[in-house]
């Protein structure tokens, strides 16, 4: 019987051993020296602010891999074997395969800071991660985030949970400015103060400074400023977790490098998840996608190239989500930082509850590209239908009740984002009723 | 504002500490017209009942418990002198009529239930010395300051929650929320307390003299244990109310979810039965629909309905009206959260009391098993036993199948009405979460179910790929649906147990999820593996 070993039991590495197991009889190993069980990576932080207990981010019972004869294996494969199709673990164990999937995952990037692998300085990707902050932030006053992203936003709502002030260093001139266009970018930064957030634009961090045990006591930044706390955060985006395959037969360049089927240049051997980098990318996309949804899209599709049924990675339209403290971000399509000639935007806010819209389309053909919504829910089969039918930005907002997803009786704002866009632009859309047929056209 | 907190906390734990105490006070001595009252609402004949009782007469004690054990130690005596004269009458074969006499004279207690109801009225009417003479002040001091020390604890946390938001910072850090000592005792107390009320109210009477004053402004009447309790389960509901349109207030549906279910306790479970009882008529609430209203077809309740004038036999349609068409009906069209957490008052008070609690529900597939077992076990009995009633008070026989109706209906309402709804309902709140009842026993639910799992309009649709698996969803879920394992697999939740209490939709920190009403069609989604935004997959045809 084909054996199939996975490493890493991340979204990636676990969708794709449940889509082996759906379509065939092989055996499957999952590898994982980080916990017993899958968990919800993205939930760590819930553990820690007190939402939810460790076991609540295990999305199955631990019967579920008995039942569907997924083996699981707890252990650090420090080297493999690939002409003798074997893995090494560190205490000795030898594990042979017939397919390997590498789904290992990132690490917090580290830039080369002085002071950073002091105590009391870390990321936040892996549970050892969240056993670190855990640890080091007790009872401290203050706690210094560097790199302003998603998980830099998130700790410092980690560390306000537990009344732990926040300054906040962002490199650049707004929060997330590679994703963000500005007006959102400030929708996020005005709440980030509701919260006390302290926020330092244009801040580099020069330094972690040691108090003499091998312990963060304060950081200095490039300015000259010295800022005494007693975590540091490094969330400047995360790198592929790949150390232990450098200078083997595997070609590697940020990542694994792989095929759009997601094959590595080694035969049998695949990549997916956040640390596969694709030879040639996706158009309009990166070579290293490190998101929850493309993980598990990788996982779905290596799944079905292994089983027989060859499949390339085709994800269809962009869709994302985050939170930021307490306002919910969705985007579908593609919103970019900074507008191209061909684009033209629309945007509505309602700064005071936190709600914007951020329209994109295109500047001659009117082809809506994508929207960026912060406080408002919209639906995906509504929004994915519109984008691969590529109606106008008309149609959209005309059809704009269709797309709400927002609880039941919560206010609703599509007349007035249309009575803006029909100011704006001279237009006359008329804003049309929800209909489930519409909607329901769009679900399988 | 943290101080104003803090000083809340103590006034409603002094408020509370004082209640308690009552327990353990109070003067108690029969009076003559006491006594004679107590033997004519009861229809005692036992003269040696009586004749014990008189030796009671100004006779002082300083504890419920006291006088109401001697109370029932005359009866038991009273009991086994009728039952060995009867025994001897038989033995000698004198007339039956006289041997019937003498049934007639017996008092009957059954042992597990109702004992305590047998003293609680003459208890109550014994009571004199200062709880008798300031049950104004005593409100004052123990309803009053709690609430203000309640609603002291919970409105600061507008100031002090920050923004408005998901706020469940330090739960499962928390020795109330986690299962800590707090808990713990919060769990023990409970339980307590709901057993006194249910057996022993004749001990809880200093706290039942102290909502006398409301109970005759509304009623017309003094207050019994059950007028304690409707009164108390609208304060809490109240202030744990108001505590839920802080922590929601950016949740519309929250709110005017919380505002239906206060009205409907506040009105329809109170106020307008008490205010019926003032004119004359039967106390009736008249959204409580049977099967979860075990009583409704009992005879004394028929009888009683019947005896009432139009508006009684307004009532008696109604009932079966609401439980036979109003309740599927509106299943069909809203889901069973209609009632479930909307309209009821057991959901009531697990919506506001019990919202600390929620997510202690087990979300095993263990639990899942035992849910359905017991609760259409539930189901089956209330139908049984209601069959069997109506069989009885139409065939005027007692028996229905061999087995005593009024057996039956002992067992159920001890059993069922009593110690799963009550005492496990609430009682367990702390440490199982605050929906036991509800999901594992309440046979109405267990009928709505069905009908939301088979025909209804209503689900939790899941916003295509969006779920991050992050959990909150199951956490919170109240009715321990493992709502997380349809979410991550794109499938929209359709289950029997929902009742549509929005959390799991509230707490979703992507907003995936939506309860909403609409088409059957596509309502139940197939098992498609492949989510959607995956685009280059096309599964094989076999």
């Amino acid at each position: 019987m084909t054996h199939v070993a996975i490493i890493g039991n991340g979204i990636s590495g676990v969708t794709a051993a449940r889509h082996i197991r759906k379509n065939s009889d092989f055996d499957i190993t999952i590898i994982s020296a980080e916990t017993d069980y899958f968990f919800s990576r993205t939930a760590l932080m819930y553990v820690y602010m007190g939402h939810m207990k460790f076991e609540h981010t295990q999305p199955y019972e631990p019967w579920f891999w008995k039942k569907n004869r997924i083996d699981l294996k707890k252990g650090y494969v420090h080297s493999i074997d690939f002409d003798e199709k074997k893995l090494n673990f560190k205490n000795g164990d030898i594990l042979r395969y017939d397919v390997l999937i590498l789904a290992t995952g990132s690490k917090p990037n580290k830039f080369g800071w002085k002071g950073e692998n002091l105590d009391g300085v870390g990321g936040l990707f892996s549970k050892q991660d969240l056993d670190r902050m855990e640890q080091f932030t007790k009872g401290i006053h203050r706690g210094v985030i560097v790199g302003g992203g998603l998980i830099g936003v998130e700790m410092a709502e980690m560390l306000l949970s537990r009344g732990i002030p926040v300054t906040f260093l962002v490199r650049e001139d707004r929060f997330w400015g590679n994703v963000l266009p500005k007006q959102e970018a400030n929708l996020i930064m005005r709440h980030m103060k509701e919260h006390h957030v302290d926020l330092r634009l244009n801040t580099e961090l020069a330094e972690i400074i040691d108090d003499g045990n091998g312990r963060a006591k304060a950081i200095k930044t490039m300015g000259g400023e010295e800022i005494s706390c007693g975590w540091v955060g490094l969330t400047a985006g995360v790198s592929p977790n790949i150390s232990f395959l450098k200078n083997t037969k595997l070609e590697t360049g940020k990542g694994v490098l792989v095929e759009r089927n997601l094959r590595t240049n080694i035969p049998d051997v695949y990549a997916i998840g956040d640390c596969a980098e694709f030879r040639v990318p996706l158009k309009g996309r990166r070579s290293i996608e490190q998101v929850w949804y493309t993980g598990r899209m990788m996982g779905e599709t290596v799944a079905q190239t292994i089983t027989g049924n060859k499949c390339d990675y085709t994800p269809g339209h962009w869709f994302n989500s985050a939170k930021f403290f307490d306002i919910e971000y969705q985007t579908y399509g593609l919103v970019p930082p900074n507008l191209s000639s061909t684009e033209c935007e629309f945007y509505w806010e309602r700064a005071k509850d936190n709600l914007c819209m951020h329209f994109i389309y295109d500047r001659s053909t009117r082809t809506f590209l994508g929207v960026n919504t912060f406080g408002i829910r919209l639906r995906h089969h509504v929004l994915d239908g519109w984008l691969k039918e590529s109606v106008s930005i008309d149609f959209v907002l005309e059809h704009l009740k269709d797309a709400n997803f927002d609880p039941e009786f919560y206010r609703q704002y599509e007349e007035e984002i249309v009575e803006k866009f029909n100011n704006e632009n001279g237009t006359s859309i008329q804003i049309r009723k929800k209909s489930w047929k519409r909607i329901l056209k769009f679900v399988n | 504002m943290k101080s104003i907190k803090i000083l809340g906390l103590i006034l409603l734990l002094g408020a509370f500490g004082l209640f308690n105490v009552l327990f353990f006070l109070g003067e108690f001595k029969v009076s003559d017209k006491g006594l004679s009252q107590f033997i004519e609402s009861k229809r005692i004949k036992s003269e040696v009942f009586i004749k014990d009782a008189q030796t009671l007469i100004n006779q002082s004690f300083d504890s419920p418990k006291d006088l109401s054990a001697k109370i029932l130690s005359f009866a038991e005596r009273s009991h086994q002198y009728h039952r060995a004269k009867i025994n001897d009458l038989e033995a000698k074969g004198v007339d039956q009529s006289i041997i019937n006499t003498e049934w007639g004279k017996v008092i009957w207690l059954k042992a597990i239930k109702k004992h305590g109801d047998f003293s609680y009225p003459l208890v109550k009417a014994s009571g004199y010395g200062f709880i008798v003479d300031h049950k104004v002040l005593l409100f004052f001091l123990t309803f009053g300051i709690g609430i203000i020390g309640g609603l002291m604890f919970v409105l600061t946390s507008f100031a002090l929650d920050g923004p408005a938001g998901i706020k469940n910072n330090g739960i499962f850090q928390n020795q109330a929320t986690n299962k800590g000592w707090i808990a713990w005792s919060v769990f023990g107390y409970l339980i307590w307390f709901y057993l006194l009320l249910y057996f022993f109210p004749d001990y809880l009477v200093n706290m039942i003299y102290i909502v006398d004053p409301i109970s005759e402004i509304l009623n017309g009447g003094s207050a019994s244990q059950w007028f304690l309790y409707g009164f108390m389960y609208c304060v809490f509901m109240i202030v744990m109310g108001i505590r839920m349109f802080i922590k929601y207030r950016h949740n519309k549906y929250q709110i005017v979810r919380t505002i239906s279910v206060l009205f409907f306790q506040i009105g329809f479970a109170f106020l307008i039965p008490e205010l019926l009882v003032k004119f004359n008529l039967p106390w009736y609430d008249f959204k409580n629909s049977w099967p979860l209203n075990y009583t409704f077809f009992f005879d004394w309740n028929i009888n009683q309905l019947l005896n009432s004038g139009n508006i009684g036999l307004f009532m008696l349609v109604w009932g079966v009206f609401l439980a036979a068409v109003i309740v599927p009906v509106m299943v069909y069209f809203y889901g069973k959260r209609w009632y479930c957490s909307w309209v009821c008052g057991c959901g009531g008070l697990a919506e506001t009391l019990g919202d600390p609690y929620r997510q202690h529900s087990d979300k095993s597939m263990k639990a899942w098993k035992l849910e359905r077992y017991l609760i259409h076990g539930v189901l089956v009995f209330a139908v049984l036993m209601t069959g069997a009633t109506l069989y009885s008070y139409f065939s005027e026989s007692k028996e229905f199948f061999g087995i005593e109706t009024e057996n039956i209906r002992f067992w159920y309402g001890f059993a069922i009405g009593s110690i799963f709804s009550g005492v496990i309902g609430t009682g367990f709140y702390p440490i199982f979460g605050n929906r036991v009842w509800c999901r594992f026993g309440c046979p109405l639910a267990a009928y709505m179910g069905i009908v939301q799992r088979f025909k209804s309009r209503f689900r939790i649709t899941t916003n295509g790929g969006q779920c991050i698996s992050c959990g909150n969803c199951s956490t919170y879920c109240e009715q321990g649906i493992d709502v997380r394992a349809y979410a991550q697999k794109g499938q929209n939740i359709v289950r029997s147990s929902c009742v549509g209490c929005g959390i799991c939709a509230a707490v979703c920190p992507r907003g995936v999820l939506k309860l909403e009403n609409g088409p059957e069609e596509k309502r139940i989604l197939e098992d498609n593996p492949i989510l959607i935004g995956n685009d280059g997959v096309k599964l094989r045809e076999d």
